[in-house]
């Protein structure tokens, strides 16, 4: 299974906020098996979705320096289920930045109506602690955000198109 | 900002239910971080990010954790803060109550230090 758990970015203005779908399908294991005879898309699924969203603007806040990872789910609320023939609108803000760590608040809606409300809070491996180096192979994260479109919508801190970073 | 204490505790208060999971008669001036309302290393992350949201404030890492003193051969020999390092902390950490842990400064107990009412006094110093 690929760990992709946003199909696009749809917007993406560096150091402000993201946006990307996620569709539910039926074919998805996930969603036929989780919970057999009553297909929907996993809650934790959709945390994880808005986590690479959200973890992605943050890491590109930092010019790709740091190591983020999901460190706490402050709040997560889920108005309904996502169910097939679902498309899940994601919304992320970068509310603020520590040295070793990022806060962002999320929103999902279906249909123009609210799916769930979560807010994030993200850590940066210290250097010399836990792996060394990127979380990635060299090159891996740069395919799967370009699969993603990142690169089709994304803005740059200085306003330009977000270009592929050496550091990816 | 003028507030009054009872105004900063209930924000901190918030804080720290908000964070920690805790019940609100549990955070009381007295309660330890760490010992008492359980908070772990990447809660204290989540406290600095809502008190600066609550407050207004920017907190930087080193005002609340010291790890540079503490880890300063110059202020610690054989696990124990020296009489130097001692000083060095209060000038740093003006709104802790540090009187008990210098009864027996041992590095390894400082975690479990700052209670409610020190981070009250911290903020209060900030706004």
């Amino acid at each position: 299974m690929r760990w992709f758990w946003i199909d696009r970015f749809t917007e993406f203005v560096s150091g402000s906020h993201a946006r990307g779908i996620k569709n539910v399908t039926l074919d998805q294991e996930v969603v036929d098996e989780y919970c057999p005879g009553f297909p929907f898309f996993p809650s934790t699924l959709i945390i994880e979705g808005i986590a690479q969203l959200g973890g992605i603007l943050v890491a590109e806040h930092f010019d790709w320096d740091k190591r983020v990872v999901l460190a706490k789910i402050g709040n997560a609320k889920f108005h309904r289920q996502a169910t097939p023939g679902d498309r899940m609108d994601y919304w992320v803000r970068l509310e603020g930045t520590q040295e070793h760590g990022a806060r962002v608040t999320a929103t999902s809606q279906i249909d123009g109506q609210p799916h769930a409300e979560i807010d994030l809070m993200f850590a940066f491996l210290e250097a010399g602690r836990f792996a060394e180096g990127s979380l990635f192979h060299s090159g891996d994260l740069a395919e799967m955000l370009r699969i993603m479109k990142l690169f089709d919508c994304g803005i740059g801190r200085d306003g330009q198109p977000l270009g592929v970073s050496d550091k990816l | 900002m003028s507030m009054s204490s009872e105004e900063v505790f209930d924000k901190v208060r918030a804080s720290l239910v908000d964070a920690l999971g805790v019940d609100d008669d549990e955070v009381t001036p007295e309660a330890t971080l760490v010992g008492d309302l359980g908070a772990e290393s990447i809660d204290f992350l989540d406290i600095v990010f809502k008190l600066e949201k609550s407050f207004g404030i920017t907190i930087p890492r080193e005002e609340l954790s010291p790890e540079d003193i503490l880890t300063n051969s110059q202020y610690v020999q054989d696990g124990l803060v020296t009489p130097e390092g001692m000083q060095v902390l209060k000038q740093r950490m003006p709104w802790a109550n540090l009187s008990k842990f210098e009864q027996n400064p041992r590095v390894q107990d400082f975690g479990n230090l700052l209670t409610v009412g020190d981070m009250c006094n911290y903020v209060a110093s900030k706004i």
